[in-house]
């Protein structure tokens, strides 16, 4: 509350001189490759290169993936955010500080350490391939898992800032009132950090919808299995740009249409 | 295990484009060659070399002699695959000299005006690698065919993947393929930690993964021989320094050092 009545005040002051402009030009400095990407687009033949199997495929994988990512960052995260900002224990921080290492580390180095965890000689894949001869690496399940590794701190900081900001008076008083502790956890805690949910699975999701580097390295590349939007886009690159800039694209129009809707006060809550 | 932490650096340097930061515990034997070219002034400078992913290694050390014999040069590496390095060189970036692992990306380069007159310095050939142990019992390249394997090649659009296809279509091979990596490397990765079963790489890769993966030759009727190129850039910011180093991998020093990684003479 104090919050947004600081806001308030903050737009009614005149704005210091500089920030305007250092503003701007943030803006523009994200802007204009942007601009760049669309002027080199090759709008003429859009349809044809969209509609190629090759992109079909790749598309239909990055979204149910991205998906699948997301729901299983839901399962794991919200009671992990819970935890981070309702609990005191020795090693909290730490805890925070390695879930929060695969949104800062180079995800290849992700999808390599994925690959010697989950990996068919891996630390705990070995013997799971060895007991029932399932495999993570050349699946939809890795790229599920590897998604999942590196978009799920997205979601666990985003839920954590939405719980703490929750006033936790109304958890009390409905312990008081004889409420068991998961009854509150599902009725109050989670409406109340509903929107930051809402806002860390659709950051989680676009996140989960642009991994490249952990999912080429943990699960590989292959067309119909593997290969998501990224991976075709890095490929194409290289041997036809028409076709990567306008895989682009759809990547790009795909997050906006995500991240556009999120409102101001669910990221900020 | 050194050997594959290693392998990791590498896969996971390059795409960060950390090239300094790579492979600086070569062990390299520094040449007692250091007889001064007696024309002028010795090339100073900072050079970037744009290499082929398989030539990670031997460039490497490579790199090493060459600054040893020329203390006033220093040269930087960006190892990836031919066809990126290309598509960089093409959008302008800051490239002193190309090594291509084929023919066809350094045309385009020259095509575009980027470079003038590309030698040929080094073949390679290819090789099925398999992890040490080879538990699946590949024999050849029709083990490539068996649906049970997890095999692996790289992608279309790399030389290593384009020349793969090409010997397993000599063969009459139609492949079960479970994997189309993005370079050589991150596919020898993949066979070196076991994930992999087997996956068509060069000689070269072989040699220099030691003993995390062991060779499988592949006939020489159905082997491909990869020509490597290399060419000062047109724009090179430093071509002097840029021309010696071509001159350097060229000369008998050069050839030594390529192929010790198993790199034979074009």
């Amino acid at each position: 509350m104090a919050r947004r009545a600081g806001a308030r005040r903050a737009g009614q002051q005149r704005t210091p001189w500089l920030i305007l402009p250092l503003a701007a030009v943030a803006v523009a400095y994200v802007a204009v490759p942007f601009v760049a990407l669309l002027q080199r687009a090759p709008w003429s033949d859009l349809g044809g290169l969209l509609g190629r199997s090759i992109v079909i495929d790749a598309l239909r994988l990055s979204i149910t993936t991205a998906f699948a990512a997301t729901g299983l960052a839901m399962l794991l995260g919200i009671p992990l955010a819970w935890v981070l900002a309702r609990t005191r224990f020795p090693g909290r921080s730490l805890a925070r500080a390695l879930v929060t290492l695969p949104m800062v580390l180079p995800p290849v180095v992700g999808g390599a350490a994925l690959l010697f965890a989950f990996g068919r000689r891996g630390l705990l894949g070995g013997p799971a391939y060895d007991a029932t001869g399932f495999l993570l690496p050349f699946s939809i399940w890795g790229v599920v898992a590897a998604n999942t590794f590196v978009a799920m701190p997205f979601l666990v900081l985003t839920v954590e800032a939405g719980l703490r900001a929750a006033d936790p008076r109304y958890e009390d008083a409905a312990a008081t009132l004889g409420a068991s502790q998961s009854m509150i956890f599902r009725r109050i805690t989670v409406p109340h950090a509903g929107p930051s949910i809402i806002a860390g699975a659709v950051l989680c999701w676009a996140r989960a919808l642009g991994e490249f580097g952990a999912t080429v390295t943990f699960a590989g590349n292959l067309q119909g299995r593997t290969q998501t939007m990224p991976l075709a886009v890095f490929l194409a690159l290289e041997s036809d740009r028409d076709a990567a800039i306008a895989l682009s694209l759809v990547l790009i129009a795909l997050s906006l249409a995500v991240i556009l809707p999120l409102r101001d006060r669910w990221l900020t809550v | 295990m050194k050997l594959r932490v290693r392998r990791l650096l590498v896969v996971v340097c390059v795409p960060v484009a950390m090239f300094t930061a790579c492979g600086g515990d070569d062990d390299v034997a520094s040449s007692a060659t250091a007889a001064a070219p007696a024309s002028g002034s010795a090339p100073a400078g900072d050079i970037t070399v744009f290499a082929a992913a398989s030539l990670t290694d031997a460039f490497t050390e490579l790199g090493t002699a060459f600054e040893s014999e020329n203390p006033d040069a220093s040269v930087e590496f960006n190892f990836g695959a031919s066809s990126a390095l290309r598509e960089q060189i093409l959008a302008g970036a800051p490239a002193d000299v190309f090594g291509s692992a084929n023919t066809s990306n350094m045309d385009q380069v020259v095509d575009g005006g980027a470079a003038g007159d590309p030698k040929a310095f080094v073949t390679n050939l290819l090789e099925i690698a398999v992890p040490a142990g080879n538990e699946a019992g590949v024999t050849g390249l029709d083990d490539f065919a068996n649906p049970d394997l997890l095999v692996g090649l790289c992608a279309d659009e790399v030389p290593c993947g384009e020349f793969g296809r090409e010997a397993l279509a000599s063969a009459g091979v139609t492949p079960s393929i479970d994997t189309n990596e993005p370079d050589v490397r991150s596919l020898l990765t993949k066979i070196e930690a076991g994930d992999l079963d087997a996956g068509i790489v060069y000689v070269t890769d072989v040699m220099a993964a030691g003993d995390t993966v062991e060779g499988v030759e592949i006939p020489a009727d159905e082997n491909v021989v990869a020509t490597y190129p290399i060419a000062a850039l047109t724009d090179a910011a430093n071509a002097e320094v840029a021309d010696a180093f071509v001159v350097f991998v060229l000369s008998d020093e050069g050839q030594e050092i390529l192929q010790s990684y198993g790199f034979d003479a074009p």
